[in-house]
């Protein structure tokens, strides 16, 4: 389900299955990406920030044109406990992985796997980014 | 035939591109179908730029007829130059009968008679258009063919459009024959450029589509705006909004294209806002700045903000309201009063 920010139109939500994963996307040549998706934050219910949400950054590919502090995407991340992404769409094999990326961690985050949970690979996640 | 005449044509036809060439020789007309038989348009331009120089010298060409093929190259490349427009006012309704003789004639005696050294060539085209060419010397000094000004001119219209050339001196001397010439009482420059000649026209002559406040009906319900890939496992959920952001904008910027300018100025004459714990300025004074939007096609970029996701539909009516206004260059004044920004046309 794509959407351009949030809460989510109301007059949709019966047709609306159950959310296991909120991927945030934020363009780093775009400062209003990044301002919508902090207000968006606002409507998401706490409960998803336990290893289901996560942000993904696209158009890194062009440094020229970077709008947004990649320290305060990174900083946005750790006040939110969820993981960061980078990616540049532009590029089809990149697009292709994170695309994969993204689907492996809905399957976690869907309870898919069985033996891992959001909040536990969420906190994997976030050891080795510390490291 | 001159020398510095010889060596004018020699470079104008180098500046033409290597296929053009022929064409804009015939439109000229000055060497005969016969002698542009003769010449070779396949090898290097610089053997071809010498023996059109050669045939000129055959029918002794003059620095007139060179100035002509050098309005014909403008006339088709003028997406080279900048073009400022100008519009002039008269006083009272009356609707003088255009002549052309006389126009040129006043033209070319009121320049002359300030100005010994000019060269003024004159060519009409179908669209009611007169291309001036104006070449500026000084009392001592023979014109410089290399940095001439260009006028066009819609005798319908009260618009004339010129590209000066570096001397921005000779330009009130230019204004003063043109209105002098076409029977009108002053001159004013809008505050309207562009690189684009036509866009720069379809703006002052209303020629692009435009947003007409008529009452337009929701579309149905069901009806599709874009053509989105139909892939059924996507779902949009803002669907609705997206529509409105596509009517928004069709409202603002109309359904046709847009005129074509490369830039926008906004120069700020306002006070610096901030919070008054700061105090960042101790005097209290306009803070200057200017800003400046650029583009290769400044209109339709913005047109595709929204929709792109870039920024809020509408969009702020500084930026939509270039063409109705017909200026890109626009000061901002603080306004005195209820709000904290106006803007003012001077």
């Amino acid at each position: 389900h794509l959407a351009t920010s949030l809460p989510l139109p109301s007059e949709r939500d019966h047709l609306r299955p159950r959310i296991d994963l909120i991927v945030f996307m934020i363009d780093i040549k775009s400062k209003y990406s990044l301002k919508n998706v902090e207000g968006s934050l606002a409507y998401v219910d706490a409960s998803f920030f336990l290893g289901k949400v996560c942000f993904l950054v696209t158009g890194v590919g062009s440094v020229n044109y970077c709008s947004i502090d990649t320290n305060a995407i990174c900083k946005l991340g750790e006040t939110y406990c969820s993981p960061v992404l980078f990616c540049e769409l532009e590029l089809e094999g990149i697009r292709v992985a994170t695309a994969q990326r993204l689907l492996r961690m809905l399957r976690i985050c869907a309870g898919l796997i069985p033996g891992v949970s959001a909040l536990s690979f969420g906190l994997l996640m976030r050891k080795s980014a510390d490291d | 035939m001159d020398e510095t005449v010889a060596e004018y044509i020699r470079r104008t036809v180098l500046k033409i591109p290597r296929d053009e060439i022929k064409v804009m020789l015939q439109k000229w007309g000055f060497l005969s179908e016969a002698q542009l038989q003769t010449l070779n348009f396949h090898q290097m331009k610089d053997n071809i730029s010498q023996e059109v120089v050669q045939l000129c010298e055959e029918n002794s060409a003059d620095i007139k007829q060179a100035a002509v093929l050098d309005i014909i190259y403008n006339h088709i490349y003028h997406n080279k130059r900048m073009w400022s427009v100008y519009q002039m006012r008269k006083t009272g309704e009356e609707l003088d009968y255009f002549d052309l003789t006389d126009f040129k004639k006043k033209f070319k005696r009121r320049l002359q008679s300030a100005l010994k050294n000019v060269t003024i060539t004159f060519k009409e085209y179908e669209d009611n258009a007169i291309w001036i060419r104006v070449a500026w010397g000084t009392p001592h000094r023979k014109p410089n063919q290399y940095k001439p000004s260009y006028v066009v001119y819609h005798s319908q219209t009260p618009y004339v459009f010129i590209s000066a050339s570096v001397l921005k001196s000779n330009l009130p001397l230019l204004c003063q024959a043109l209105i002098v010439a076409s029977n009108y009482h002053d001159i004013r420059e809008m505050e309207l450029r562009s690189h684009s000649l036509n866009s720069l026209k379809d703006i002052v002559f209303k020629r692009y589509s435009q947003n007409f406040q008529t009452y337009r009906p929701k579309p149905v319900q069901g009806k599709n705006v874009e053509p989105e890939s139909v892939d059924l496992r996507i779902v949009q959920e803002n669907r609705s909004e997206k529509e409105r952001i596509q009517r928004v904008n069709r409202e603002v910027f109309g359904d046709g294209p847009q005129p074509i300018l490369e830039f926008a100025h906004y120069r700020l004459e306002t006070m610096f806002k901030s919070d008054p714990k700061m105090d960042v300025l101790d005097k209290k004074e306009p803070f200057r700045c200017l800003v400046k939007f650029s583009s290769p096609h400044l209109l339709e970029s913005l047109k595709s903000l929204a929709p792109a996701g870039m920024a809020d539909a509408p969009l702020s009516p500084l930026l939509t309201c270039i063409p109705q206004k017909a200026r890109n260059y626009f000061r901002i004044r603080e306004k005195k009063g209820l709000f904290p920004e106006s803007f003012v046309s001077p």
